[in-house]
C-alpha cells in the first residue's frame, strides 16, 4: 500500500467506526481531493460528512473547531499545508489554547501535504511544522512510512487534542510498505529506530527520514554503521529514544527538510545537550533546507533542500571528528 | 427614531415584540444586571482592585440582553463578546463564577489562565471569545454545524463590534454559513469607534448589514438602544434560521459610553456625540417605558437596581477573599492528554 492509500485506508477506517468523524476542505467531494486522498469518500459517506468548503481556511478550521467544541471529530484537508497560513490564526489562537484556557477538548485533526522535491514553488513547498511545535497545545505528526502514516492518523482522529498531521507530497506514491489491515494504531510520542547502527545517529523525521537510510546504505560500504532515528511525532517529543541513541553511538546528526534557523532540529540539538551532553564524541550536526522559501526551478530546488549525499558528507564529517 | 435607524427593503415595519409584562420585567432586570455589573467594575478600577481590562458595556444593554433573550437558552448557544455581559445573563451566568473569572481568584473555570469574558460555561452554553476579535465566529458557525450534521438545529449567537467587522475571518464565516445555510445570528454591534477609530476610517459602505447581500443572507440595521426592538429582530432571526433559512446580520447602532477599556480616556469621541446617545440611553429609556406602561413602578425599579448593585458589590468582593490561583496551575492543562 502507498503513504496516500495508507492515509485513506485510517480515515476510512475511523469514519465507518465513528460517526462523530467527518471531513472538510476544498475539493474533497466529488473530485476526491488535489492529490485524492479523498476518491469514494463522498460516495461512502455523504455530502452531510465530507463538506466541501468555499477557499477559506480561517472558516474551515475554524468551523471544524466549533464542531469539535459541540462532540464531534472532525478532519480538514488543507489542499496543501502552506495554506494553513490563511487559518493560522485558528489553529493557534483558538485551538491551540483552548484545553489550557476551559479544560475542553478540540479533537481535531488539520491535516495535508506538505514538503518540497516536486516542484511546487514556494507556496506549494512549506514543511511548516516547526511553527505548530512552537504554538503550545498543537500536537504535531509527520510519518514517514505508510505503516506509521495510517497508525498515526487513527491515534491523531481518536486525540482529543488539536493534531496539525504534515504528510510528505513527496512520499505519497513513491513509498509504498504493508500496512495493517483494520485497526492499526501508532501512539503518538514513540520515535521509531528504523535502522540500528553503531558509528552515529541521524535523528530525522518526513522526508529526511528516506534521504538519512539513503546515506545509511552509502556509507555501510565505507564501513560506516547509521543508526536512523524516525521521531515520528515533533509533539508530543519522544526525546528518551533519542537520548538512548546518542548514549549508543555518541555522534548525532539531526536532519530535517525543514529550513535550518529555528527549526524543529535546533530543539533536539539542544535537549541532546542539555541532557546527553557527557555521552558525545562530537558537536551535535544539523542537515535542513538553506534558510529561503522553496525555490521553483529544479536547480534550485535541489541546491537549497538537503539530500542524501549532504548527510553522508555531515556523517563522514562527524565520524572522523 | 427607531424607523429612521432601520434598513430600508428588507423589513418594511418594525416587528411587534410580543411580549408579556413579566417578560418585560425580566428584560429588565437583565439590563440592569449589565449596568450595574459595569457600575461595580468601573468602582473596583477606581480603586485600583481590578486586574487587567476593564472593557465597559455601558450603552450596549439592550443588545446584549434583547438578542439573548430571543434565543432558547436549553437548546441555543450563545458566544458573546467582551462587552455583552448581559447575554451571558440571560443565558443563566453564575454571578460568583463570573466575577471569579474576571479577577482571576482560585475556583476559576479558567484556573487563572485567562480571564475577563473569555470565559466557557458549557453548561450554560457560553463560550467566551478570544482577544483576536473575530476568530469566534467561524467557531459559532462551526458549532451549529455540528447539530446540522445531526439533523438539530441549534441556533449560535454571536456579536461582532464595527471594528472587528473588517476582520477577514468574519468574512469567511458569513459567506461559509451562508452556502451551507447555518444557523448563525451575527450581531454587528456598531459602537461608531473601534478603540479610538471612527467608523469613517473603518469602512466605506452606508450600512455594515449591506453585506449581508452580498452574502446572500438576510441583513438589516436597527437602533441597537431599544431592547424590544433588539428582541423582535432578533426573534425573526431565530424564526428563519430554525425554518433552515440560514444565518442573519443585524446591524445595531449603538454608543460606546466610554473608552476601549477604562485605562483610555476617549478624548477622541467629541462631547457631543456622546450628550447625543446619553439621551437614548437603553436602560434609562427601557425605564421610562416600563413605568409608562405600568408594568413596574419607578420606586420598585430603584429598590431592584440597589438590590442589583448590593449583589454585584457582594459577588466582586466573595471573590477577592479568595486566593490567586496556586502557580503550579501555570503547567497544568497545556493538553488535555499527553
Amino acid at each position: 500500500m502507498t503513504y496516500l492509500e495508507a492515509i485513506a485506508d485510517a480515515m476510512r477506517h475511523e469514519m465507518r467506526r465513528d460517526e462523530r468523524v467527518f471531513m472538510i476542505g476544498e475539493d474533497i467531494g466529488a473530485y476526491g481531493g488535489a492529490f485524492k486522498v479523498t476518491k469514494g469518500f463522498l460516495d461512502e459517506f455523504g455530502s452531510k460528512r465530507i463538506i466541501d468548503a468555499p477557499i477559506s481556511e480561517a472558516a474551515i478550521i475554524g468551523s471544524a473547531i466549533g464542531a469539535s467544541l459541540n462532540g464531534m471529530r472532525p478532519i480538514v484537508e488543507m489542499q496543501f499545508m502552506d495554506f494553513i497560513t490563511n487559518g493560522f490564526n485558528q489553529v493557534v489562537t483558538v485551538a491551540g489554547t483552548t484545553a489550557y484556557r476551559w479544560g475542553l477538548p478540540v479533537p481535531m485533526v488539520v491535516r495535508g501535504p506538505s514538503g518540497g522535491g516536486v516542484g511546487g514553488n514556494p507556496f506549494h513547498s512549506r514543511n511548516a511544522e516547526a511553527w505548530f511545535a512552537h504554538a503550545t497545545g498543537i500536537k504535531v505528526v509527520c510519518p514517514a512510512f505508510p505503516d506509521d502514516a495510517k497508525g498515526l492518523m487513527i491515534a491523531s482522529i481518536r486525540d482529543n487534542d488539536p493534531v496539525v498531521f504534515f504528510e510528505h507530497k513527496g512520499l505519497y506514491r513513491k513509498i509504498k510498505g504493508e500496512v495493517p489491515e483494520g485497526e492499526h494504531i501508532v501512539p503518538l510520542g514513540q520515535a521509531r529506530v528504523v535502522r540500528a547502527g553503531t558509528h552515529c545517529s541521524v535523528i530525522a523525521y518526513g522526508s529526511a527520514v528516506h534521504m538519512a537510510l539513503a546515506a545509511a546504505d552509502a556509507l555501510a560500504s565505507e564501513g560506516i554503521e547509521l543508526e536512523v532515528v524516525d521521531i515520528r511525532t515533533l509533539v508530543p517529543f519522544d526525546e528518551e529514544t533519542v537520548f538512548q541513541s546518542v548514549r549508543k553511538t555518541g555522534r548525532v546528526l539531526v536532519a530535517h527538510e525543514a529550513v535550518l534557523t529555528a527549526g524543529f532540529g535546533g530543539e533536539i540539538a539542544a535537549r541532546i545537550a542539555d541532557t546527553a551532553f557527557r555521552y558525545l564524541d562530537a558537536p551535535v550536526r544539523r542537515i535542513a533546507a538553506f534558510d529561503s522559501p522553496t525555490p521553483f526551478a529544479p536547480t534550485l530546488e535541489q541546491a537549497v533542500l538537503p539530500n542524501a549525499e549532504k548527510i553522508q558528507t555531515a556523517v563522514r564529517e562527524l565520524c572522523s571528528f | 427614531m427607531k424607523s429612521k435607524q432601520r434598513s430600508a427593503g428588507r423589513t418594511a415595519s418594525a416587528p411587534s415584540s410580543g411580549l408579556t409584562s413579566d417578560q418585560r420585567k425580566e428584560i429588565l432586570t437583565y439590563m440592569l444586571m449589565a449596568r450595574e455589573f459595569d457600575t461595580a467594575m468601573l468602582r473596583l478600577y477606581r480603586q485600583g482592585k481590578a486586574f487587567g481590562g476593564v472593557y465597559s458595556q455601558l450603552g450596549n444593554e439592550a443588545v446584549s440582553v434583547g438578542s439573548a433573550y430571543a434565543l432558547d437558552t436549553t437548546q441555543d448557544v450563545l458566544f458573546p463578546m467582551h462587552r455583552n455581559i448581559g447575554s451571558h445573563f440571560v443565558f443563566g451566568q453564575d454571578l460568583d463564577q463570573l466575577m471569579v473569572n474576571h479577577l482571576a481568584r482560585e475556583g476559576s473555570q479558567m484556573r487563572g489562565t485567562d480571564g475577563t469574558g473569555h470565559y466557557a460555561d458549557p453548561a450554560r452554553r457560553i463560550y467566551g471569545n478570544v482577544s483576536h476579535l473575530g476568530a469566534m465566529i467561524p467557531v459559532a458557525a462551526g458549532f451549529s454545524l455540528a447539530d446540522q450534521l445531526r439533523g438539530i438545529t441549534t441556533v449560535s449567537l454571536t456579536f461582532i463590534g464595527d471594528g472587528g467587522a473588517q476582520v477577514g475571518e468574519v468574512h469567511e464565516a458569513l459567506n461559509f454559513a451562508a452556502v451551507h445555510k447555518i444557523p448563525l445570528i451575527l450581531i454587528i454591534e456598531n459602537n461608531q469607534y473601534a478603540y479610538s477609530t471612527p467608523n469613517s476610517l473603518e469602512f466605506a459602505c452606508e450600512r455594515l448589514s449591506d453585506r449581508a447581500i452580498g452574502y446572500g443572507m438576510y441583513g438589516t440595521t436597527i437602533d441597537g438602544t431599544d431592547v424590544e426592538l433588539v428582541y423582535a429582530t432578533c426573534k425573526e432571526a431565530v424564526e428563519r434560521a430554525r425554518r433552515g433559512e440560514g444565518p442573519s446580520l443585524i446591524e445595531t447602532k449603538t454608543m460606546r459610553m466610554r473608552g476601549h477599556a477604562e485605562h483610555d480616556d476617549f478624548s477622541y469621541v467629541p462631547k457631543e456625540l456622546l450628550e447625543e446617545w446619553s439621551a437614548k440611553d437603553p436602560v434609562e429609556t427601557y425605564i421610562t417605558r416600563i413605568v409608562n406602561d405600568g408594568v413596574m413602578t419607578a420606586d420598585e425599579i430603584t429598590a431592584l437596581r440597589e438590590a442589583t448593585l448590593a449583589n454585584m458589590i457582594a459577588a466582586i468582593d466573595r471573590a477577592l477573599e479568595r486566593p490567586w490561583p496556586a502557580a503550579e496551575e501555570g503547567f497544568k492543562n497545556v493538553f488535555m492528554s499527553v
